[in-house]
């Protein structure tokens, strides 16, 4: 949404990854969001996370809603397809697109107001219909574009910059994610990039709904020191149970870790995702531990990042409709229309 | 007290192969499958027949009707008045006697005598103990009830003459595969044919003739052929939420799907159905899937297509196909959820804020819904925008005679301006939303089909021709005027309007969707007393240049419609600019199809009124 076109220069002697691709050729427009905002820091780590992994930028389809939150995917990825729908709408579109298309990443980028308020319904049930994407929800608790309300993620007694309080409780996205049947849950920070990074990656590996509850806090209109979603308040009870490394399929494992504190994961693809120093021997296959722990943390004014919870062994939703292997949108006249012949056997049922 | 003594011979008219039967029952009682049988049987007799249920929005408990006309001349809307009311529903018996003409016929369950207000002196009764006869012949509670329906049907069949055989017949494929109901089923038929045959003087002067006017002809509903013309129009994801009385387009759809849409290698399925949280998923599903290159459909109904407002807008400006499947309801609100009316002419023509126009066609008989639903994707592909396939609870959910349904083999989707890789290779540049052939339609890629060409941001903000964000009012505006001269060029690429005026008629009529039905009927009638008129029946909107010019060519035009504020009327003066002295409005908006008497009687009143004005002194 940018005014100026951003400058095509590239360095002749930047690295590329394994499809011959520069970081560079991961970017998106220039950014229209506020300087300092977490939200950029987000497009930073899709960026990195993707050029590192040599997932083909046209192979993405990037999908959001409407707000602050809703701009990013026009500041990554400038080669994959983007749809920027709908207020809380982005779950309906990702799942259409999905059912269409089973050959592509995607990636649905939504916020607190997108996702918890006007479209809490449709995030409920995207999550209930397993639809393979990473959805990330880029959460700042309030509402930039409309100069600051609170929004439902709001924690209560958080107040925002003009001094309104949040007279409500919060609502969870992560918790309600793992509620839900969501089989990849995970929160992060957008000034983390060591655990974003990773579980960025292993969310778009990962088959089936992974979920990213990402705080990203708003400068201008929420990080004061009273606000639970600001820069201050997420540094000081920022909680990491467990620290993440992604090791993409046929990358060599180098990193050495210390024994008896480190969890490996291997995903669907064979690339393996590391948990290590984690200390309090967390266990991220065990739903109601999940959710405790959110809890427990949140009772504390702590917020609880990290792989929260992941589960292999669940179906998405062509599985669970068992739909062909072909993608809907390549099937033709010939795999679809049963022709003349059969209408002639169909109009006997009528006469 | 006085056994009562039902009159059964007081001036009936003789009529063949023309008169009206209702059937008042109490819904959830069974009585719909015994009331479609003896529809079909006329059908298969050769005779056309029209169904009409007229359903309370209820499960158990509350009145239901099932009017049946029959016709030998074609005439397939429904007719005024009752010739043989079989009145099977106690809450409402009293107002379904009085709706039977003169010298018609009542049968009801004679069990219970009926109470002395019931009895008229100008028509004929039926008394048949169906209680009686049920709780004597069989066991079950469930089948006592059951069985009175099929015992009427067989007391039918000997009272207006249906062959007997055409019903056993259709007994036996009822029930293939469970045939252990066939024979009750039968006997049930017998124990009413028996009860007649030994207890009246049968046939009754109303009676039925085997005729051969049904031949090459099928009895089918609408929504089931919505559901089969999707299957065959190449759609593989249906994204719906349950509504009366949309529902049964997307179970048509599952049937069809089930049975033809299974690869036969691996069984796996070719199709997806989502039934979705609210109809704003089902049509954000449909148009995801749009912009992604499947065919993908919902189908709803007025406070459905409410709901879907905003995202009609966005399929339109961000030129995304879908189609959207309107079976029609009484509105506003609510409204009436089982009556028919044509009311969403303005809420789907403008959908949306802003400046928003949508394509609307209007099927009017099942042929039509089945031909429509495999176009609409043709021509959402083609125009790139949503398509409103506007049908009403009248089309969709009750059996009419039409021809039976065919295909081209021939045929290939025309899947519209869609760049290929290839293609893409040898263009410079790519800018979605350019006028490349002068004709308002853009060309658009599917993600992924290119790795570093043709890929673009797909946006329901102001955006320029290469799909970049713009502020630039002016640029906007660009956009904004070559979507208009879009739906000039769908005007001209719709199904064409249906114009008589061979004639060349000072008086005309245009009309659409159900209410063709009873046009021929108003014709024939008309002609009879002198007065001729040329037709024009209304297939899409953006109306066809064609319109307008029949609207100039006559002196007065009868705009013949079923809602209350004259809406077809309103978009033929906003879109053709056409006279309001020139048009009429005939409006029917009871949630009842329009009658043949109704239009006939309006166009008579005009005339008189029209007269009288010329007689005034000046």
């Amino acid at each position: 949404m940018s005014y100026i076109t951003k400058p095509k220069f590239q360095y002749p002697g930047l690295e590329t990854n394994d499809v011959g691709l520069s970081r560079r050729d991961y970017e998106g427009t220039l950014t229209t969001l506020c300087g300092g905002c977490g939200h950029d820091s987000i497009s930073a780590a899709i960026i990195q996370a993707a050029a590192e992994m040599s997932l083909e930028p046209h192979k993405v389809a990037k999908i959001s809603g409407i707000g602050c939150s809703s701009k990013i995917p026009s500041y990554f990825l400038s080669k994959a397809h983007g749809f920027n729908s709908v207020h809380g709408r982005m779950p309906s579109v990702a799942t259409g697109a999905n059912i269409a298309n089973k050959d592509l990443h995607y990636v649905g980028i939504s916020g607190d107001g997108d996702s918890a308020s006007i479209g809490l319904g449709q995030f409920c049930h995207i999550v209930r219909r397993r639809i393979n994407m990473l959805y990330i929800v880029a959460n700042n608790g309030t509402y930039g574009l409309t100069k600051g309300q609170l929004s439902a993620t709001a924690d209560l007694g958080s107040k925002t910059k003009t001094g309104e309080e949040s007279l409500y409780d919060n609502i969870d996205m992560a918790n309600l994610a793992i509620e839900l049947g969501a089989s990849f849950v995970a929160r992060s920070f957008s000034g983390d990039k060591q655990q974003l990074i990773p579980l960025l990656q292993a969310g778009l590996t990962h088959k089936g709904f992974a979920f990213i509850d990402i705080i990203s806090p708003c400068v201008t209109f929420n990080n004061t020191d009273s606000s639970t979603h600001g820069y201050k308040n997420t540094w000081e009870n920022y909680i990491a149970l467990s620290q993440v490394d992604f090791v993409p399929m046929r990358k060599e494992i180098t990193t050495k870790y210390e024994a008896g504190k480190e969890k490996e994961i291997t995903l669907h693809d064979g690339s393996v995702i590391h948990l290590h120093k984690t200390g309090n021997n967390y266990d991220p296959y065990d739903k109601e531990n999940a959710q405790h722990h959110i809890n427990q943390h949140k009772k504390e004014g702590k917020i609880a990042t990290g792989l929260l919870y992941i589960n292999q062994s669940t179906s998405d939703l062509h599985e669970l409709q068992d739909t062909v292997d072909k993608p809907f949108n390549r099937l033709t006249n010939h795999d679809l229309c049963p022709g003349s012949e059969v209408l002639d056997d169909i109009n006997e049922t009528f006469s | 007290m006085p056994e009562l003594v039902y009159s059964t011979k007081i001036k009936a008219m003789p009529k063949v192969n023309d008169f009206v039967v209702k059937f008042a029952n109490v819904n959830g009682s069974g009585s719909a499958s015994a009331n479609n049988m003896f529809a079909k049987a006329i059908f298969r007799m050769g005779i056309p027949v029209s169904p009409h249920n007229i359903f309370p929005s209820n499960i158990q408990g509350l009145p239901t009707w099932y009017e049946v006309r029959i016709s030998e001349d074609n005439y397939l809307g429904r007719r005024e008045g009752v010739d043989l009311m079989v009145a099977m529903n106690e809450q409402t018996i009293k107002a379904d006697i009085q709706s039977v003409v003169p010298g018609g016929y009542v049968l009801f369950d004679s069990s219970k005598a009926l109470a002395n207000d019931l009895i008229r002196d100008d028509v004929n009764y039926l008394p048949l103990p169906l209680k009686d006869i049920c709780l004597r012949e069989f066991e079950k509670p469930a089948q006592r009830q059951l069985f009175k329906n099929i015992v009427y049907v067989g007391a039918l069949a000997a009272f207006l003459n249906i062959d007997f055989k055409v019903l056993t017949e259709m007994v036996s494929e009822q029930f293939r595969g469970k045939e252990k109901l066939i024979l009750p089923n039968i006997h049930a038929l017998e124990l009413g044919q028996k009860y007649v045959s030994e207890n009246f003087e049968y046939p009754l002067p109303l009676q039925l003739k085997k005729s051969n006017k049904t031949a090459g002809k099928i009895l089918i509903d609408g929504n089931t052929a919505v559901g089969l013309g999707c299957v065959y129009g190449g759609a593989t994801i249906a994204s719906w939420y349950p509504l009366t009385p949309s529902t049964s387009v997307v179970d048509s759809f599952g049937k069809y799907c089930n049975r033809l849409r299974i690869d036969p290698g691996t069984g796996k399925k070719k199709f997806s159905i989502i039934q979705a949280e609210d109809e704003l998923a089902a049509i954000g599903i449909a148009i995801g899937a749009g912009w992604n290159g499947a065919r993908a459909f919902t189908a709803s109904s007025g406070p459905g297509v409410s709901l879907m407002q905003e995202f009609l807008g966005l399929a339109y400006f961000s030129e995304v196909p879908v189609v959207l499947f309107n079976i029609q309801r009484v509105g506003p609100s609510t409204g009436m959820p089982t009556r028919t009316q044509q009311g969403d002419l303005f809420s789907c023509a403008y959908a949306s804020h802003g400046d928003t126009k949508q394509i609307l066609l209007f099927p009017s008989t099942p042929k039509e819904c089945f031909e429509f639903a495999a176009d609409a994707f043709d021509i959402s592909d083609r125009l790139q925008t949503p398509v409103i396939v506007m049908s009403d609870l009248e089309l969709g959910m009750n059996e009419q005679i039409c021809d039976q349904l065919s295909w081209d083999d021939s045929r290939v989707y025309d899947r519209g301006k869609v760049l290929s890789a290839e293609q893409l290779e040898e263009i410079e540049k790519f800018g979605r939303y350019q006028d490349i052939d002068g004709d308002g339609i853009p060309y658009r890629t599917y993600p992924g089909t290119h790795p570093h060409k043709g890929s673009y941001f797909t946006r329901g903000s102001s955006h320029d021709a290469n799909a970049a964000y713009t502020e630039d009012g002016d640029v906007y505006a660009e956009v904004m005027d070559r979507i208009a001269l879009k739906f000039e060029t769908a005007a001209n690429y719709l199904p064409k309007p249906e114009i008589s005026n061979q004639a060349k008629q000072p008086l005309g009529m245009i009309y659409l969707g159900t209410t063709t039905g009873a046009i021929q009927e108003v014709l024939d009638s008309l002609a009879k007393k002198g007065i001729a008129l040329d037709t024009l029946r209304i297939k899409a909107f953006p109306f066809h240049q064609s319109v307008k010019e029949f609207v100039n060519d006559h002196e007065l035009v009868y705009i013949i419609e079923q809602n209350r504020d004259a809406q077809l009327k309103s978009l033929l003066k906003i879109e053709c600019n056409a006279n309001e002295e020139q048009m009429h409005s005939i409006l029917s908006y009871n949630g009842l199809l329009i009658t043949a008497q109704h239009i006939e009687r309006d166009i008579l009143d005009s005339m008189t009124a029209l007269e009288n004005a010329k007689d005034v002194p000046a």
